[in-house]
């Protein structure tokens, strides 16, 4: 490639302080993007744009029942995404929200096979708490490798994924098992006061509120306290807070303890609101979509509730789909778009391109991006034991 | 003899259970109109599968059974689907319900994990008509239905012992529950009917479908020795992986022979389209009863797909003996004596397991290599 004719090349330059504008802006516009690439491939495969979005909205949030099915789907992705989101302000990446969700679930069955009779008050509560220790009690082993150690946080915290869910396989097998399922792999079905109400006459249950507390509670304790102010700070320096001072292995374990807790309540709520026992394949991996919940929501936990209400509508959109004749594949496709969009969105709000010529030896940017610095940063543990 | 006592206990079992946890399901007014058996014009009906309705197995032998009753019913008749419905009871529920609500007549949902779900919906909808494949429990508007496929798994078996050159034969294992034990042990006891000597691995895949776990489990079996391969697992992986290792392969659920067409020997199957075709029937005629259907060699339910090229006339007939000994209750797969993995007789000469027996069966008989997990 000669100099003389140097293409004009894109480069990213990231935008000082992207406009308030400029977020919605960019963020509405790859959604809309989306969907007229979904319009155009249905258009090519010859199928009717207006059945299907119209079946999408109406099974979402078209309707009452759309409504009531999209809260009751976003429940789970709350608390797996604002567990993945705590994490990632201290930039720990907790990939096992998985296990410690069956952990949480784990936790509470143990409380609510223990006590089965306890008033509701009391077994609700009770059934938190278990899901909160089981939770946090295997997020505790990557906090504390971490912390101790200096362990990247993601192998063990997602090696132990498995060992959750296959010690509730175990358990549902063996110690659980309902002596009336004929050996099938189901517990014992809870007592009326180890199961969550709804709300009113909805299908949705009383876990939508624990969940958004959850949200509001987080997002006060990283804003408003001493101790969040330091887990920020330690996130964006943990050089600087060092030298503030900070006890950052302390804080990693207590930041871990916190984020598997809340994937923990997320099991708890998911057996007693949804499931009503305990079984193997209470979750279809909601501990994953919770780290892509997290990411869209930039690990900010108020904008985790919406985003995950987001993911509950394309989930429950996905039947809607199939029953007006989108084989499953194409339903996954769609879905997938408008995932890729959103996350390119992201791309765009951060940076902008900038068109101009260069040559093939001057094609890295001149500021180091974003991405470059997380990886740069994440290679080499810039959390020290302390 | 002993056959039709299992069916019949099969059915008390379940009652029981109706009125363990049928009833007091709350009245909510909604769906369609009560038919006082006065019988409909046309029936919509829809299916709920567990995997892609192409996977080539479950899903498709369900699927197949579909498309038979609206090839038979023609206009009278409007079917629908949901596939790869996750077996999490949240998403099961979801898919169920979706369906009640578009007013379904009749919703199938087939896979062991939305018994509960479909049991939840059923309550909410009392009007319209629920059937479970593969549970156990019902409720009045709820059937459970499924088949003796141990039955055809025995056969299939004489045609694997048949096949083995070094009497290794090698199993892709779906999750250690009482059922896949059950058809396990059923294909070993065929195999050994013919070849006393023959020796089974088996391997978990801890999932009914997952093509990638369960090609390399065959891939593992194949490694260890084993030259004849056979599943419980949905999918075909099993037999691509024995084609070109030229090992002999034994399917399961739907006639896959062109995936497979040198090492297809034969493959248990459902022909559920029989009893679609009745329940859908019984609606249109207003006769729909909750009921639990359990199937057999005899009614067609269950059978075997049509045989592989290598596979001798001398086996098929040897097949089609003992396929009309077990129609005529002469014979019953696990007639006794049965030994365990240890050499304990564990059931005696001259008896029969009792259906609690069967239905909660948690060990490997002689020949079996390889523990079973969890017990």
């Amino acid at each position: 490639m000669s100099r003389a004719s140097a293409p004009i090349r894109p480069r990213l330059v990231k935008r000082l302080v992207p406009s308030r504008s400029m977020r919605i802006g960019v963020r509405a516009g790859a959604v809309v993007c989306a969907f007229i690439l979904a319009a155009i491939f249905l258009l090519l495969t010859g199928r009717s744009v207006g059945t299907i979005f119209g079946a999408m909205w109406d099974g979402s949030f078209g309707s009452p029942y759309g409504q009531a099915q999209t809260i009751l789907a976003a429940i789970p992705l709350i608390f797996t995404g604002l567990a993945v989101a705590i994490a990632f302000r201290m930039r720990l990446w907790n990939i096992g929200a998985e296990g410690q969700f069956y952990l949480g679930a784990f936790g509470a069955t143990a409380v609510a096979y223990a006590i089965p009779t306890a008033p509701a008050f009391i077994l609700l509560p009770l059934m938190i708490l278990g899901g909160m220790v089981g939770g946090g009690a295997w997020a505790f082993v990557p906090g504390i490798l971490r912390a101790r150690l200096g362990v990247n946080e993601i192998v063990p915290s997602l090696l132990l994924n498995y060992v959750g869910i296959l010690l509730v396989d175990y358990m549902v097998h063996g110690p659980w098992s309902d002596p009336q399922s004929f050996g099938f792999p189901l517990g014992k079905p809870f007592s009326d006061s180890a199961t969550l109400p709804t709300l009113g006459d909805t299908a949705v249950h009383a876990g939508a509120i624990v969940a958004i507390l959850a949200a509001l509670a987080i997002s006060l304790v990283l804003s408003r306290t001493v101790w969040g102010y330091r887990v920020r700070v330690i996130g964006e320096n943990a050089r600087a807070a060092n030298y503030a001072g900070f006890s950052i292995a302390r804080n990693v374990v207590a930041i871990m303890l916190l984020s598997g807790a809340l994937a923990g309540v997320g099991g708890m709520v998911e057996v007693s609101g949804v499931v009503h026992k305990i079984q193997a394949n209470i979750s279809p991996g909601f501990g994953y979509t919770g780290i892509i919940v997290a990411t869209l929501a930039r690990f900010s936990p108020l904008a985790v509730v919406p985003i995950a209400l987001l993911f509950g509508a394309l989930i429950v959109a996905g039947n809607e789909l199939q029953t007006v004749g989108l084989p499953s594949d194409i339903v996954l496709m769609l879905q997938a778009v408008i995932l890729l969009f959103a996350l390119a969105g992201e791309l765009f709000v951060q940076y902008r391109v900038q068109w101009r010529p260069g040559s093939s030896s001057s094609a890295a940017p001149a500021i180091p991006s974003e991405p470059e610095r997380q990886a740069a940063a994440s290679a080499s543990p810039s959390i020290e034991a302390g | 003899m002993t056959k039709t006592w299992r069916k019949l206990s099969f059915m008390l079992v379940a009652a029981l259970l109706v009125g363990a946890c049928g009833t007091g399901g709350e009245e909510s007014a909604d769906g369609g109109e009560t038919d006082g058996g006065g019988g409909q014009e046309t029936v919509k009906a829809a299916w709920i599968y567990p995997s892609p309705r192409n996977d080539g197995g479950w899903s498709t032998a369900h699927d197949q059974g579909r498309l038979a009753v609206e090839e038979k019913f023609g206009d009278q008749v409007e079917t629908t689907f949901i596939e790869s419905v996750s077996e999490e009871p949240g998403a099961a529920t979801r898919a169920i319900e979706g369906l009640a609500r578009k007013g379904y007549d009749i919703i199938f949902t087939a896979s062991f994990g939305f018994m509960d779900p479909t049991l939840e919906v059923a309550k909410k909808y009392p009007d319209i008509y629920f059937e479970h494949c593969s549970g156990f429990k019902t409720a009045d508007n709820m059937s459970n239905y499924f088949g003796a496929m141990e039955e055809a798994k025995y056969l299939s078996g004489i045609a694997a012992a048949d096949a083995t050159q070094n009497g290794l034969m090698g199993k892709v294992v779906s999750f250690p529950i009482p059922e896949i034990v059950r058809l396990t042990n059923a294909f070993l006891l065929g195999a050994q009917s013919v070849n006393p000597d023959v020796r089974m691995k088996t391997l978990f895949t801890n999932s009914f479908f997952d093509p990638p776990a369960e090609k390399a489990a065959a891939e593992s079996l194949i490694d260890a020795g084993a030259d004849v391969l056979t599943q419980d697992v949905d999918s075909p992986a099993t037999g691509q992986v024995a084609e070109p290792a030229g090992a002999k392969w034994v399917g399961y659920n739907s006639d896959a022979s062109e995936v497979a067409p040198d090492a297809w020997l034969t493959a248990p199957i459902w022909n559920w389209a029989i009893y679609y075709e009745d329940r859908i029937q019984a609606v249109l005629d207003g006769s729909w009863e909750s009921q639990s259907y359990y199937g057999d060699l005899s009614d067609g339910i269950v059978g075997l797909a049509p045989f592989g090229d290598s596979v001798s006339q001398e086996t098929i007939d040897k097949i089609k003996e003992v396929e009309e000994q077990i129609k005529n209750d002469e014979f019953d797969v696990f007639d006794g004596p049965i030994k365990d993995q240890a050499g304990e007789i564990v059931v005696p000469e001259g008896e029969t397991p009792t259906l609690e027996e069967l239905l909660s069966m948690d060990y490997f008989v002689e020949g079996m290599e390889g523990k079973l997990p969890a017990s």
